[in-house]
């Protein structure tokens, strides 16, 4: 049908005062991979929900596989698959059973739900514990628990709330490749919600940095820095000495700023203890190393930086907390 | 006369408002949540398995047992005190009637309340006991999100606790009365009369519908309160109201307008009024009035009559249809709270947003 699994459109979430979620657009494509990052508090959850019809929408439009899901939520749970922040099972049931539960909650027949939920179980690695009781499963058996869950369904789209919340390093990584793994084998969307940049660094095709209910860039991670930083995308570091004793430089320091801020298209030059910083619209490396040379200090280094996630991510909590 | 226009005017009244009711919720609740499946293909399998999930739930839980157990065993604590030495004293109480199996329920020896008292007093408390939980503990267990994730319909969880409920409880109260009744069958040596059977299933039916408002308003309760033990404790919190509480503050209404000796007859009327209606608001009460109707066949009104409708009566047992009719309009208020309380639920319900925790 429609290309997008995921389209949403001015979505508006507030709670009294409190705009949760503010003219929210996305859209995510057929097969993707789409990481949902922000920090606590952002409105990811509340997104998600809407997404499922599980909470009012207060403005705007969501379609997952084309369907309204205000309109008709029913049809879109059919082919969503979703893991809640947090997830609970039934802990006096055992895993089997609890996936079982779920499957004839999706009209599927008990013969064939007890069918899938092994070739699951032993997919996502607890064929070993399917006969115990989910209160003695460890977090990382639950959340594998949870994505079985999810995909038992057969969906088209999964949507996973913070899914590697407590999980130790190992179990991350494993819980990662499992999701991958398994979203290109079945060629399924996933939209997956994190905080932890790293996380979704790892695995998401393409990125959407979400803070305060505002989606403040997506796209792929490579692209999201020009996106960000396009005002001044190139920036340089470089530390100056005074070559020798005898070589006295034609310029002082501050000449030499004036200078640096003389080379078209350089738009901030900072200069801190023999270490300056240098924002250009375009790479302004020759001439700038040139220009200390010519002026008779000596350059130690200079570097292009390279903006990643990191960067991008504390640069606009930073902006967050300023403002 | 003017009683019985009044009381159907007023089951009349009941069902129309019932039905108002009904349509204008039916429009309000079910939005276009059913618009995608036609009523003709509404996905059986998953309401059932639900149902058999809730029951088998039920079936295996402590608090269930346990309080089946309390109520079994005092149930069969008052038939056996009620056999060994009010036997004769049952059998020889030709008051003009002859019904010794609806004794068995009615009678006691002093001791221990009757079985019926047992049944209108702890039936209330297994009716919470089964509901007062039901979608908190799920929301706190995380598990209502995941569910809600499932293409069911949303009232579908409500209905299927409720059904649950009714399943389990039905089985309940039909178990005592049959245990009664079979342990009467014993004691005397012949069957009940078929007039005394189908007056003994009558009460069951409608012991059953008395819990299972109970039930609806626990679990009304626990759609609203995210705490299981705020919800239990407002349960019982009304359970307490309506057999302790509102029997005293009524006691003192009516006795602030009791009559003196020389009042005029309409004045009398008028108190007598008074004294039914100030009962009939509660919902144990209704229930009383229909306990009493049903299994005491002599009964012939449960509200005040005057001299005139007294007139001519003749002191005799009434056959069952017009016991039912009786009881008629308390069937159906009870009915109705029921009802409210479940329509409530579904208002709260439907409309919530369904966080994963908390
Ligand atoms: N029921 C609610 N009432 C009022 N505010 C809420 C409610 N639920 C969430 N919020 C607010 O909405 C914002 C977004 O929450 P949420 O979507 O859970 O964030 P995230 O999942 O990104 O951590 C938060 O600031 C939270 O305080
Ligand atoms: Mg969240």
């Amino acid at each position: 049908m429609a290309e997008n699994s995921i389209d949403i459109k001015g979505l508006t979430k507030k709670y009294g005062e409190h705009i949760a979620v503010n003219k929210l657009n996305l859209t995510i494509e057929k097969g993707e991979i789409f990481g949902l990052l922000g920090p606590n508090g952002a409105g990811k959850s509340t997104t998600i929900l809407m997404i499922l019809g599980l909470t009012e929408v207060d403005s705007g439009s969501v379609k997952v596989c084309g369907i309204d899901s205000s309109r008709y939520p029913l049809e879109v749970k059919r082919k969503v698959g979703y893991l809640p922040e947090d997830v609970g099972f039934y802990n006096d049931y055992t895993g089997l059973q609890n996936l079982i539960y779920v499957a004839r909650l999706n009209n599927i027949p008990e013969e064939e739900a007890k069918k899938t939920a092994l070739e699951i179980l032993a997919e996502v690695g607890l064929k070993d514990v399917k006969d115990s009781k989910v209160a003695s499963y460890s977090r990382g058996m639950r959340q594998r628990l949870g994505l079985a869950d999810v995909l038992i369904k057969n969906p088209e789209v999964i949507i996973l709330d913070e899914p590697t919340l407590g999980l130790d390093p190992e179990g991350v990584k494993k819980f990662l490749q499992l999701i991958v793994r398994l979203s290109r084998k079945k060629g399924i969307t996933v939209l997956f919600s994190s905080h932890h940049l790293h996380q979704i660094q790892q695995v998401c095709d393409r990125v959407g940095i979400f803070v305060k209910g505002k989606m403040l860039a997506e796209g792929k991670i490579s692209s999201l820095a020009q996106q960000l930083f396009s005002k001044n995308a190139f920036t340089l570091e470089g530390g100056i000495s005074t070559v020798a004793q005898d070589v006295k430089p034609s310029l002082s320091l501050k000449e030499l700023v004036h200078k640096i801020k003389a080379i078209p298209e350089v738009e901030h030059v900072e200069l801190k203890e023999r270490k300056f910083m240098v924002e250009s619209h375009r790479d302004v490396s020759a001439e700038l190393s040139r220009l200390v040379v010519q002026s008779g200090y000596g350059l130690n280094f200079l570097s292009k930086k390279e903006y990643g996630l990191d960067d991008i991510y504390y640069q606009y909590f930073q902006e967050d907390k300023n403002t | 006369m003017k009683n019985k226009v009044l009381r159907v005017g007023i089951s009349k009244l009941n069902e129309l408002k019932l039905r108002e009711w009904t349509s204008n919720l039916h429009s309000l609740v079910f939005r276009d949540d059913d618009a995608g499946t036609s009523k003709g293909n509404f996905p059986w399998a998953p309401f059932k398995a639900m149902v058999q999930k809730e029951i088998s739930d039920h079936f295996r839980n402590w608090r269930f047992i346990i309080l089946f157990v309390i109520i079994s065993l005092a149930c069969m604590a008052t038939l056996f005190s009620t056999m060994a030495d009010g036997m004769k004293a049952i059998a020889a109480d030709s008051s003009g009637n002859s019904f010794f199996f609806l004794n068995l329920f009615t009678k006691s020896n002093g001791t221990l309340p009757p079985f019926f008292g047992f049944v209108g007093f702890l039936g209330p408390l297994f009716g919470i006991s089964l509901g007062f939980d039901a979608i908190s503990s799920e929301q706190q267990r995380g598990t209502l999100s995941r569910v809600m994730a499932q293409p069911v319909p949303r009232d579908s969880i409500l209905n299927a606790k409720f059904l649950a409920g009714i399943v389990v409880i039905s089985v309940m109260f039909f178990t005592l009365s049959f245990l009664v009744l079979g342990s009467g069958l014993i004691a005397l040596g012949i069957p009940p009369t078929a007039e005394e059977f189908m007056r003994i299933m009558v009460y069951t039916v409608l012991s059953i519908v008395y819990v299972s408002f109970w039930l609806n308003l626990s679990i009304l309760f626990s759609v609203r309160f995210k705490q299981s033990a705020t919800s239990a404790l407002l349960g019982i919190a009304v359970w307490l109201f309506c057999t302790i509480f509102y029997p005293l503050i009524a006691n003192m209404i009516i006795k602030a307008y009791e009559p003196s000796k020389f009042a005029s007859p309409k004045a009398i009327y008028f108190y007598e009024k008074l004294k039914f209606y100030l009962g009939q608001i509660m919902p144990n009460e209704l229930f009383d009035g229909i306990t009493s109707a049903i299994l005491v066949p002599s009964i012939r009104s449960l509200g005040p009559l005057s001299m005139e409708q007294l007139q001519g009566a003749i002191p005799s047992s009434l056959p069952l249809g017009q016991s039912i009719m009786l009881v008629w309009p308390q069937f159906t208020g009870l009915l109705s709270l029921t009802l409210l309380c479940f329509l409530l639920s579904y208002i709260v319900f439907m409309k919530r947003e369904i966080r994963s925790r908390g």
